[in-house]
């Protein structure tokens, strides 16, 4: 131990790595940082603006703060609801899943086919499939007596969406807890039997524990997917109607792209961020200390 | 409390080729006692633990019948048939204390709370596991895992049998000491039928009433460790139970004298050779063959192996090899020439691998 040689010259081996991480990464996000400080008057000249943009966007009862505020409201409680869905209903599709034979296969790649679909296909495919003169599920649920229009009633629009997320990504949970339900040993379905165990017991007491692991991973990725959801809205509702479905990504791209509202776009983008950023530091830091204790 | 007969069962798992039905369990028949302790022995996939599953019904044989006491219990499921089972590895509920474990399988069978927690708490004190009652059982270690799946396993007081299939394989071989007597203390208290998979011939030899040596699906030999000792039935039993294994020289045996090569060995009984018979071989067990400086067997040793406590010497008997004991007395070295003694009393004729007793000639 006391004789080891070592030397700094390693940490040069970091400078490829710290490049590429500063030019795919640091260097796009500080222009957006530099535009978050700056106004402009047009013709390209741009002058200091301190804080005022953040101050503007954090304050609700201001025109921007209160647009801000609820598009924030509005992502969360998409994203609570597409996990509420979900992750009950992929865990419950795993479990279905055949364990032995070519229907292994079969239903395996039947449930991917949706997470092959690009985004915006997934968004063209829907708009279609709602519409109330053409679209099988617009026509069928009007038929059946419910009314619905997806471009005109807020309801129905967020209906649209999250039936939408739904069948998109609920295929993905399911996989992963597939995987993770195959990894359990025979021998835990055995011993549970010579116990006794109910179906629900054996679900709670091995399956639901043996994927904790997984089902953070897929707690994860769903969120920071729904919370940063663009595409498929932007397709089928286009954030409306009015601003219903108008969630953070498609106010931030009306701003910067329609409006070419540049300081506040770049003070929501940064916002934005550290939002996704925190949310998810909170996440993993709580489930992994969950991990920890249980181990004492 | 039962005793359990296995009335012909036989098992092939499906999938194999149905032309020469391949029996993972030839068919066998056994009365299984209440009360002893059994040892299953055989080498890796010899059909122990097809046979386990098949009592603790994890497994339905495809031939014969399984009874408790008389009742036919070949269909009934594993929850039904009051049947504790102890896996190689460790299974335990993460989400649950120790106490919890150990109450789970009377929990499910809807025993009341006082009779639970007295029963949790004998099953600890013999364990050892009263100290971490309380702690959640995830985090302890492999042989403490363990020790909680044996717990499980014995919790129940109304069981047929409790089944260990190869338990203490994860256990470090310090331990497997103090938990192997441990499960023989623990059969001495409850008074239980237990079955016990095992491939290692002392676990069997220490823990069991009675050992089951099965080879390829079949079963060679039921017997006290003495008798698989003294008289293995098949030449696999001679070889594969004593370390090392017992020696097997071709002969020609006529009346009470077997012929290996020119040596010639005097068999104290008479032996009639079955026509039949294609390979008739001689075995005796090393730790009663010895060789002397002075006898009418002369060999040739090939190498001395000092184990401590005793000393073994290969021997070139003619063309074949044997492994005898040398006693601490004799100053024989390699390369020198020795003497074989065998007792006859420990000199046993094998037919086709089958042993054949002799009558007094």
């Amino acid at each position: 131990m006391m004789d080891k040689p070592w030397s700094n010259r390693a940490w040069f081996l970091v400078i490829p790595v710290l490049l590429v991480v500063l030019f795919s990464s640091l260097l796009p996000m500080m222009t957006v940082v530099n535009y978050s400080v700056q106004d402009t008057m047009g013709q390209n000249s741009f002058f200091w603006n301190g804080v005022a943009w953040f101050q503007n966007l954090l304050d609700p009862t201001s025109d921007m703060g209160g647009r801000f505020a609820s598009a924030l409201v509005r992502n969360l409680i998409f994203s609570l609801v597409v996990l509420l869905i979900e992750l009950p209903l992929g865990i419950a599709v795993a479990i279905c899943i055949p364990r032995h034979g070519w229907k292994v296969g079969a239903t395996l790649v039947l449930i991917a086919l949706p997470l092959l679909i690009p985004w915006t296909v997934v968004g063209t495919i829907w708009e279609i499939f709602a519409r109330q003169d053409i679209g099988l599920f617009g026509a069928v649920v009007n038929g059946i007596g419910i009314h619905y229009n997806d471009t005109e009633d807020a309801t129905s629009a967020w209906a649209t969406i999250v039936v939408m997320d739904v069948w998109h990504w609920t295929g993905m949970i399911a996989l992963l807890s597939y995987a993770g339900l195959k990894a359990i040993p025979d021998a835990f379905y055995q011993a549970a039997r010579i116990d006794g165990a109910s179906r629900w017991s054996v679900f709670r007491n091995i399956e639901l524990p043996k994927l904790q692991k997984v089902l953070v991973i897929a707690i994860l990725l769903r969120f920071m997917e729904s919370f940063m959801i663009y595409t498929e809205p932007s397709v089928v509702t286009g954030g409306g109607p009015g601003e219903a479905t108008s969630f953070l990504s498609l106010d931030l791209v009306k701003i910067a792209l329609g409006q070419v509202d540049l300081g506040n776009a770049a003070a929501m983008s940064i916002v934005y961020y550290l939002i996704t950023l925190t949310i998810c530091w909170v996440f993993f830091t709580i489930m992994t200390q969950l991990d920890q204790r249980k181990g004492l | 409390m039962a005793s359990i007969t296995l009335d012909h069962i036989a098992h092939v798992y499906p999938g194999a080729a149905s032309a020469a039905p391949h029996y993972a369990l030839k068919p066998i028949d056994h009365v299984w006692r209440q009360g002893r302790a059994y040892a299953l022995l055989g080498p890796s996939g010899c059909g122990k633990t097809t046979l386990l599953n098949i009592i603790s019904g994890l497994v339905t044989p495809s031939e014969g019948r399984l009874l408790f006491d008389s009742q036919d219990v070949t269909n009934v499921s594993t929850e039904k048939r009051n049947i504790a089972q102890v896996f190689q590895f460790p299974v335990i509920y993460d989400t649950m204390t120790v106490a919890e474990n150990l109450a789970f399988p009377l929990k499910n069978r809807r025993m009341d709370r006082g009779s639970i927690d007295r029963r949790v708490g004998e099953i600890a004190d013999l364990l050892d596991l009263r100290p971490v009652l309380n702690r959640r059982a995830r985090g302890l270690t492999a042989d403490a895992k363990q020790k909680i799946s044996l717990g499980r396993g014995l919790v129940r007081a109304d069981v047929s049998a409790v089944l260990f299939d190869e338990p203490l394989t994860v256990i470090d071989p310090a331990l497997k000491w103090e938990l192997r007597s441990k499960l023989k203390a623990v059969h001495q208290a409850l008074d239980m039928l237990m079955i016990y998979v095992t491939h290692d011939q002392v676990e069997a030899l220490t823990f069991a009433d009675e050992v089951v040596v099965m080879k390829d699906g079949a079963v060679l030999q039921i017997g006290t460790p003495a008798d698989l000792f003294e008289r293995p039935a098949h030449s696999f039993v001679g070889y594969f139970i004593g370390s090392p294994g017992m020696n097997f020289l071709p002969a020609v045996v006529s009346g009470s004298r077997a012929a290996v090569d020119t040596a010639t060995f005097d068999l104290g009984m008479s032996y009639d050779i079955p026509a039949s018979g294609k390979r008739v071989e001689l075995g005796f067990r090393p730790d009663y063959a010895t060789v002397l400086p002075t006898g009418d067997l002369p060999v040739r040793i090939l190498k001395v192996e000092d184990l401590g406590r005793r000393r073994l010497a290969r021997v070139a008997l003619g063309a074949h090899e044997a492994v005898a004991t040398l006693p601490p007395e004799v100053d024989l070295a390699q390369g020198e020439p020795g003497w074989l003694h065998v007792p006859p009393e420990h000199l046993h004729v094998f037919v086709d691998e089958l042993r054949i007793e002799g009558r007094p000639a």
